[in-house]
């Protein structure tokens, strides 16, 4: 009995283990390759390299966080891509404040857009705004507000399933309109950019992308490890159980309503931390981000990487981004037929995404022995709520 | 002068030609006055254009009207007064003024302009509006008053009040009566204007109102003439609140208009999401189809732009009940029972078929005609007209509702759709082929997104984001009403329709869609089942 | 006595408890409950004794499983009053705090958790704090732990215990369920239809489980199969259109002229 009960330990621990390894090495490869070799060099990975790398980052945590409330919760969030955002314009502002009088304009206080608006001192939300710490605690409390405001509204009154999915997409289309106007204080159309520099590095050194780099990584692993011990946890247990039956759930005791707050706060969080990290590699944030149609790739990647699995979520993230860049690149009309077809094969064909081809490869390899417990990951096709 | 001439044939074919002759005097009058165009003087015109509209001769027109647009001529060889009509190569249509006579071509060498300035132009144009008050077409004669109460002219005026004993049409009368006042209002003494005042304070026309608060301004703040005052500012008052009576009538109308619209886009949705529980994303992407099918139609048949909604509605619901139908045999069928997977593997086809339109068609909006009988607007009072082709769409859209109330209460067809969304396993006992119906009743869906998108084509871009825009907005509707409920579609699509339209004038239209938005989310969060929801225990 | 019915959703702790100095654990008091006009129950009387073993039975749409839901919470009556003890009012409570209040419920279709193993599902039913920080620093005690091995020896699924529940078949998963309720350890336990899909022998052992339970716990059974019924039954509630028809031991309600109208009639030829 002991045996069974370590096996699956060991395997359960070893695929946190495995992913932080492969993390850490490629980060670490990536670095080394690009301080160390020339340019010109086999090994040299460029600058340019550097910066995708941390945008697929950045995806891959994104991915993690809607795992989290799809995959285990079986909540499909649709607007996954507005905490994105919210985390990003959190970052932007300070980024913004940090631009100080080099902007067009040179007006110490003000950003230009509020200069071009003829506005004379800068709004009450904005307060702040140039304090790193207020700036930290904004891309956590953000995207966590709107979450919980959103999901206590939601999960209480038990909305659920398509229904919910369909909110999401209308909540992030309305914030999607929202930042689209001038008077909302967040430079409409053409949102934040110009940045200069953060924490006093400027922006455009390979070393600040490098380093930005690095933190994504480490950000990605420490929020690989909370996502890894909160479904692993009894509370992953409950979450998973209110995804394959929510009512029974409540019968047993639980308020899934306020599981499904707290995962959704966390899962937007992660999201938010994304968008922040996101937004000095890529130089820009606007309203586009908000965007239904980003928030569903999001999706599309997790359905490719598996849902239910981690690791099968920063599999798609990197795939399919990877993807995209290259099809963008070679035959732009091309990608949205492509990313069209991925998500009718995939729902067709691939139910349980890579990871479930994986897991079928290894069961083949190592059919499971009466009595084994089977892996939490390892789920059955998801059943869901009406 | 290409665009003027039918309006001149036309005009000059109505005149009535036996009312020449009874008054002979006056047509030699004008004869010799006409005479006198080519030899006068620049400074001179003034009094002898004033003579000729005076004569009242059912030609007047026919000369003044070159006159002002630089289309009045005369033969170098006869002096013979002329408009021109058509040059081509030089050559010119002539057409005597008097007689109205087509007259061989002539080289330009052959003809001399007759020159005129601005300010005889303005002259002219001020002399034609008051032959038009003399008009015997009523519509002639109210439009000539309306331009006359916003651009007054003593002449007129004077005329005015002499017409307005004879004028047998009522609204004319009313428009008389109102130009008279104002004038009463601008110079009379103080009583006047006082009796004017009150008089005026019913009337909407924009120039009336600011005829009102002109005086009002004239008199200062600190002289007595208080009552005068009063009555003025009572006046402004009366006519602004009608106004916001009649604006608020207008906004309900907007907003049935933009409810109808979204009845439109959401009664497809209605069935395939409300009836049979499927989630389509790509529902958008069927009304874009149609409104594109509206194009291409249009672009076959150019010479039939008329007929061409005609022909579209019935095309579209074919292009998209197919395509709709291929998309359940091909994909949804797969997926039942599993609603989040049906919704994703939609929005890839909706990805898709977006994708398409832009190869074939090109990224680029669409440009699709608006037939005549779609232009134009009903006209119910200076501040309320109503538009023809919103009024169309508010009747096309309960039309379509209707007939679709009708296939799914008594057509066999409806009885299995509801059969099969009600018991499948046991319709399936009752040798309901569900798999067929759910083609069916998908394509059904389909097909009127469709049809819905040939409405679309007349009100906004056709274009491959045409869909998207809409999908949201449909679901919501469908929610909102509750699931399964047409006549709750209807509602909530007339409900969202016009609260938007109430808010759009006092916080424009982004602010108003996103408060729209939010209070909807709001209220479906406080009642998720929406407006009518299923009761029972079925209903879990 | 003053009860925190919501508590705090990162700790909930237990703080109902039933009175039921009275004897009696479950008041159910002039209840209805319509849908679009239908009268589901109408008007009903029932109380359960502490300790007690109820079966109730009745021809379908009699109002067994409406009445369940009230109970339980999933459906609100339009009118009337449910107590657990004397002082808990269940219509104030929603299904999960009934359920932490000590009231258990088998569904009538089997419904466990098919992605998690049998030993997480008897986890998480587990009796205890139910909140949310509990849950996400939870281990598992040496005395739980004992419990369920407990209960996975009473519902016969040892060797399964590290299967997904998805994996079971009809009958275990019947079992599970019960083990499930087992290990919450509830004052009243509801059970619809327990036997269904079960063979014999597992009947007679579902039979000896329910008896064995009462006592402890009061238990209400739902069943169509008159056979199980009388082998358990001491006292048998008859519902008819959403009210009771008739209470007493078996042979009473047998001996009842309206009974054997409206439903024995129909079994017995």
């Amino acid at each position: 009995m002991d045996t069974l009960l370590n096996s699956p330990m060991i395997k359960k621990m070893s695929s946190l283990h495995v992913v932080i390894a492969i993390l850490f090495i490629s980060t670490l490869y990536v670095t080394v390759c690009n301080l160390f070799f020339a340019e010109g060099s086999a090994l040299h990975v460029s600058d340019y390299t550097v910066s995708l790398l941390g945008k697929y980052l950045c995806y891959a945590l994104l991915a993690l966080a809607v795992d989290l409330v799809w995959g285990y919760c079986g909540i499909l969030s649709l607007g996954h891509g507005a905490f994105f955002a919210l985390g990003g314009y959190a970052m932007g502002m300070y980024l913004m404040r940090q631009i100080g009088d080099r902007g067009v304009y040179g007006n110490p206080e003000l950003p230009d857009f509020m200069v071009f608006l003829n506005w004379t001192e800068i709004p009450w939300y904005w307060a702040g705004s140039d304090n790193a710490l207020v700036m930290i605690l904004l891309v956590f409390a953000g995207p966590g507000l709107l979450a919980y405001i959103f999901g206590t509204l939601a999960f209480r009154s038990r909305v659920s399933g398509v229904y919910l999915s369909i909110m999401t997409q209308a909540m992030t289309y309305a914030l999607l309109l929202s930042f689209f106007r001038n008077e909302m204080g967040f430079g409409g159309n053409n949102g934040l950019t110009d940045f200069k520099e953060l924490f006093g590095f400027s922006l455009q050194s390979p070393t600040t992308k490098l380093a930005l780099f690095v933190a994504t990584a480490v950000v990605l692993a420490i929020g690989y490890g909370i996502s890894h011990f909160i479904v692993n946890s009894k509370m992953g247990r409950v979450v998973t159980a209110i995804r394959d039956s929510e009512s029974r759930v409540r019968f047993v005791g639980y308020k899934p309503e306020h599981y499904k707050v707290w995962i959704f706060v966390v899962s937007a969080m992660l999201a938010g931390v994304a968008g922040a990290l996101y937004v000095p590699q890529v130089g820009i944030i606007n309203p586009g981000e908000f965007s239904p149609l980003n928030s569903i790739e999001i999706v599309i990647w997790v359905a490719i990487g598996g849902r239910g699995t981690l690791y099968g979520a920063l599999v798609g993230a990197i795939v399919v981004s990877y993807a995209k860049t290259r099809f963008t690149a070679i035959m732009p009309e091309a990608w949205l037929f492509g990313l069209g077809g991925l998500f009718v094969l995939v729902t067709l064909l691939l139910p349980k995404g890579l990871a479930g081809l994986v897991t079928n490869l290894m069961d083949k390899l190592d059919p499971p022995s009466q009595g084994k417990q089977s892996d939490i990951e390892n789920t059955p096709p998801v059943a869901e709520n009406k | 002068m290409l665009r003027l001439f039918p309006f001149l044939f036309f005009f000059v074919l109505s005149l009535p030609v036996f009312a020449a002759e009874d008054d002979v005097q006056g047509e030699s009058e004008l004869i010799s006055l006409v005479g006198q165009l080519p030899s006068t003087k620049l400074n001179k015109l003034s009094s002898l254009i004033e003579q000729i509209a005076d004569t009242s001769a059912p030609q007047v027109r026919a000369i003044l009207e070159p006159l002002m647009a630089g289309d009045l001529y005369y033969l170098k060889a006869n002096k013979q007064v002329v408009s021109v009509s058509e040059d081509t190569n030089n050559q010119y249509q002539l057409i005597d003024v008097l007689s109205n006579e087509a007259l061989p071509t002539v080289s330009k060498s052959a003809i001399k302009k007759v020159r005129t300035n601005n300010r005889l132009r303005g002259q002219i144009r001020d002399l034609l509006a008051n032959l038009d008050l003399t008009s015997d077409q009523v519509d002639v004669r109210i439009s000539a008053l309306k331009l006359l109460l916003d651009k007054p002219n003593k002449a007129a005026i004077t005329a005015v009040n002499k017409l307005i004993k004879t004028e047998q049409d009522s609204e004319a009368r009313d428009l008389m009566s109102a130009i008279l006042l104002v004038e009463q209002l601008e110079n009379g003494n103080d009583a006047e204007k006082l009796s004017a005042a009150k008089q005026l304070s019913n009337r909407l026309e924009p120039s009336v109102k600011n005829a009102l608060v002109s005086q009002l301004q004239k008199i200062p703040g600190s002289q007595q003439g208080g009552s005068l005052k009063a009555e003025l500012s009572n006046a402004i008052d009366d006519i602004e609140q009608q106004i916001s009576v009649f604006k608020l009538v207008e906004n309900l109308f907007f907003g049935l208009s933009l409810g109808s619209v979204l009845l439109l886009a959401a009664i497809g949705l209605a069935i395939t999401f409300g009836v049979m529980g499927v989630i389509n994303m790509a529902h958008g992407e069927m009304m874009m189809l149609g409104a594109y099918t509206t194009y291409v139609i249009q672009q076959t048949f150019p010479s039939l732009i008329e007929y061409s909604l005609l022909m579209a509605v019935p095309a579209a619901f074919l292009v998209s009940g197919f395509v709709g139908i291929l998309i359940e045999r091909g994909v949804i069928r797969f997926l039942k029972g599993r609603p989040l997977e049906t919704l994703l593997a939609t929005f890839g086809i909706s990805l898709i078929l977006q994708q398409l339109v832009r190869t074939v068609f090109s990224p680029l909006n669409r440009q699709v005609e608006a037939p005549l009988w779609m232009s134009g607007s009903l006209e119910i009072n200076p501040v309320l007209s109503i538009t023809y082709n919103r009024l169309y769409i508010i009747i096309f859209s309960l039309m379509v509702f209707f007939s679709l109330l009708m296939i799914l209460k008594r057509s066999s067809l409806g009885l299995h759709v509801r059969a099969v969304s009600q018991n499948r396993d046991m319709a399936r006992a009752l040798s309901v082929k569900s798999s067929w119906v759910d083609a069916i009743t998908f394509g059904l869906g389909s097909g009127i997104a469709g049809v819905a998108g040939v409405a679309l084509s007349q009100l906004t871009n056709v274009g491959p984001n045409l869909g998207q825009a809409y999908i949201i907005d449909s679901f919501l509707v469908v929610v909102f009403g509750g699931v399964g409920n047409l006549w709750g579609t209807l509602v909530a699509a007339m409900t969202m329709g016009t609260f938007n339209k109430i808010l759009e004038p006092s916080m424009g239209p982004v602010l108003a869609n996103i408060i729209v938005l939010v209070s909807l989310v709001l209220f479906i969060q406080k009642r998720p089942k929406g407006l009518f929801p299923q009761k029972g225990r079925a209903a879990e | 006595m003053i009860v925190n019915k919501h508590g705090s959703p990162l700790y909930s702790t237990e703080n109902l408890n039933p009175d039921t100095r009275h004897g009696m654990i479950l008041y159910v008091e002039d209840v209805s409950v319509s849908f679009d006009g239908f009268k589901a129950l109408n008007d009903l009387n029932l109380y359960i004794g502490d300790g007690e073993l109820r079966c109730l039975i009745g021809a379908n749409g009699a109002g067994k499983t409406t009445l369940m839901d009230v109970i339980t919470g999933k459906t609100r009556p339009d009118t009337g009053k449910v107590s657990f003890g004397q002082q808990i009012d269940l219509l104030e409570l929603d299904e999960s705090e009934i359920a932490r209040a000590g009231i258990g419920r088998k569904f009538q279709k089997p419904t466990v958790f098919e992605a998690l193993t049998v030993f997480e599902n008897l986890e998480l039913s587990l009796s205890g704090d139910k909140g949310i920080l509990t849950s996400l620093f939870h281990k598992l005690s040496g005395e739980q732990k004992n419990k369920i091995d407990e209960v996975l020896e009473t519902i016969g699924l040892i060797a399964e215990r590290y299967y997904p529940a998805g994996r079971l078949s009809h009958g275990q998963k019947q079992w599970l369920e019960i083990g499930m309720l087992l290990a919450a350890e509830p004052r009243l336990l509801l059970v619809d239809e327990p036997v269904t899909g079960m063979t014999t022998q597992e009947t007679e052992r579902t039979a000896e489980l329910l008896t064995s339970l009462a006592g402890k716990h009061s238990v209400v059974v739902v069943e169509h199969d008159m056979a199980f019924v009388r082998s358990i039954a001491r006292k048998v509630t008859v519902l008819h259109q959403g009210t009771v028809l008739a209470e007493g031991s078996m042979d009473e309600v047998q001996a009842n002229k309206q009974v054997r109208e409206v439903y024995l009639g129909e079994e017995q030829d």
